[in-house]
């Protein structure tokens, strides 16, 4: 049986260490997408046609969304698991009558809670740049926790099969940064020349800024059934790979 | 009593081969201090480890308040603390959150009442509001208690809980803990301190390579495995013992100028013998200078195990 209490505790306490460094974890990406506003949106953006019906300025605000909450919630969750490890305060969880349910629901709800506050956030700072609506604004948010979910996840996991700062940080800057970057943040799909277009749908985060593009302005690269059901999948393969992790003990006890 | 704790045939072999617990049984009673002692890397923490959640064990059982840990974990882990070496927890964090966060996390209802009585009882309460890193190394040890005790253990682990610690807070330690028996609560703790043991402990497992060379009460380990040892200073060298000295556990020493007695047990039934050896020696005729007595100590015992390597009949 799941114990809440246990649950809100690891869930409050993660919030408090976000809390403790506030100002770091929301002051940097405000920083960042305003510079990117700056510079796409108002330098460059002007000069640039609409894109599927839309202004560049607004077209490039679910991929840069899409840039941070990634990034964002993959560090925010591999630190919060990696530093009890680090530190050895892990054997308090470990000790303690807590489950995976728990512990995942605690640590990634944790990571969900801070990436809306984010996502909040840069939308805001973006309305201050560029004048966009959400065409479905529901769907939006329930695709925005799917992400924050998913990669919290696999956040985690990383977290755990991290075994210095090294490690912890080559998977974010290497691979997800990159490969967002070359998702169609910054353009459509379409514009790129073949055999390019199509080599690019072999970059799954394509599916995932163009499905959250789709819950803004109804346009997207790909299917947004598509979208879903990839963000979906990777959801349910990162839940599969901790329940292992929890069942093997692998990495967290000896 | 009931046992609280039942370890039957557990074993531990690590990656790479090292067995550091080699089917140990062990069976802990309500209500007692029982101290582990071992040297360094002799299965101590691993045996902990064990118990809490931390190590998996490669074969055997292990039963907390007749809960099987491997299925009924989440019961039996619910009433037992875990104080660990090594100085563990969130530095960035006030002393009273963190205390109260370990509450939480063992599923138990915000108790600010309960937390101020076990801050206090640890003299931590002027304290609360501080972060931890703030705070000396004795102090964050007490947090680690305080932590351990949030939930209220019916049992408590306390691995090497004054390693490190100066000799009044050590003393300041054994008194906590003392406190604690007086609650009821039952204390496993590892020490490299015998002295502690010697002093604490109702009764005292002797662990090495893995294995639990001895469990017993400690003081009828000091009865059965204790001697007594006399150092007596001949006036005058001594070439042969007169049989009436030599039916004694006596050897001379020294070119025959110290006789040397070492027999009895820990019930002080050597410093008798001792006295009867003295008016021997008189009866017979010989004279000496100076007398020299000395009781072995739990660390004698404990050396004595190790050297052996094996339980002593």
């Amino acid at each position: 049986m799941i114990s809440w209490r246990s649950t809100w505790s690891i869930y409050t306490r993660e919030l408090v260490r976000f809390l403790r460094t506030a100002f770091q974890s929301v002051l940097a990406p405000v920083l960042t997408t305003s510079l990117y506003f700056i510079v796409f949106g108002a330098a460059i953006g002007g000069r640039m046609p609409d894109l599927d019906g839309v202004q560049y300025g607004a077209f490039i605000i679910p991929g840069l969304l899409m840039l941070t909450l990634l990034g964002e919630t993959t560090s925010n969750s591999s630190f919060g698991i990696y530093m009890p490890r680090f530190t050895g305060t892990i054997y308090e969880l470990l000790s303690a009558p807590v489950g995976v349910t728990e512990t995942l629901i605690g640590f990634v709800g944790a990571a969900m809670t801070k990436s809306l506050i984010l996502a909040t956030i840069i939308l805001v700072t973006a309305r201050l740049f560029v004048d966009y609506s959400i065409a479905y604004p529901v769907l939006a948010v329930f695709y925005i926790m799917l992400v924050a979910a998913a990669f919290s996840l696999f956040g985690f996991i990383l977290g755990i099969w991290a075994d210095n700062f090294e490690k912890l940080g080559i998977i974010p800057m290497l691979f997800l940064t990159p490969l967002t970057f070359l998702g169609g943040t910054f353009y459509s799909i379409d514009m790129l020349p073949k055999p390019w277009d199509t080599i690019a749908l072999a970059n799954p985060i394509v599916y995932l800024v163009s499905g959250l593009r789709w819950t803004f302005y109804g346009t997207s690269d790909v299917n947004i059934w598509v979208s879903f059901g990839i963000t979906l999948g990777f959801l349910a393969l990162c839940v599969s790979v901790i329940a292992y992790i929890f069942k093997t003990g692998w990495r967290l006890r000896a | 009593m009931d046992p609280i704790l039942e370890l039957n045939g557990l074993s531990k072999v690590y990656r790479g081969g090292l067995k550091a617990l080699d089917n140990v049984d062990l069976s802990v009673r309500k209500g007692e201090i029982f101290a582990l002692l071992g040297p360094n890397g002799a299965g101590k923490t691993t045996l902990i480890g064990a118990v809490c959640g931390l190590v998996r064990p490669s074969s055997g059982t292990i039963h907390a308040f007749g809960h099987d840990l491997a299925t009924d974990w989440r019961k039996a882990r619910s009433r037992i603390g875990l104080v660990p070496q090594e100085l563990s927890t969130d530095m960035f964090e006030p002393v009273e959150h963190a205390v109260s966060y370990s509450r939480g996390l063992f599923g138990l209802a915000p108790d600010r009442q309960r937390i101020e009585e076990i801050l206090r009882s640890l003299s931590l309460w002027e304290k609360r509001g501080e972060r931890i890193m703030a705070l000396s190394g004795g102090m964050k040890r007490r947090v680690l208690i305080a932590k351990a005790l949030a939930h209220e253990p019916d049992l408590l682990f306390l691995d090497e809980p004054t390693a490190g610690v100066d000799v009044e807070l050590r003393k300041g330690m054994w008194a906590i803990i003392d406190k604690m028996r007086a609650r009821g609560t039952t204390i496993i703790l590892t020490t490299h301190y015998i002295e502690e043991a010697e002093m604490m402990a109702d009764r005292v497992g002797v662990i090495n390579r893995g294995k639990l060379l001895m469990v017993d009460e400690k003081d009828a380990m000091m009865a059965r495995l204790g001697r007594t040892e006399a150092h007596i200073t001949l006036a005058q060298p001594l070439a042969t013992l007169p049989p009436e000295i030599g039916r004694f556990p006596v050897e001379l020493e020294a070119g025959g100028t110290v006789l040397r007695y070492r027999g009895g047990d820990g019930t002080g039934k050597g410093k008798a013998e001792v006295a009867e050896l003295t008016k021997a020696l008189i009866g017979a005729g010989i004279d000496y200078v100076g007398i020299d007595t000395r009781e072995s100590s739990l660390e004698d015992i404990f050396v004595s195990l190790l050297g052996e390597g094996e339980v002593p009949q």
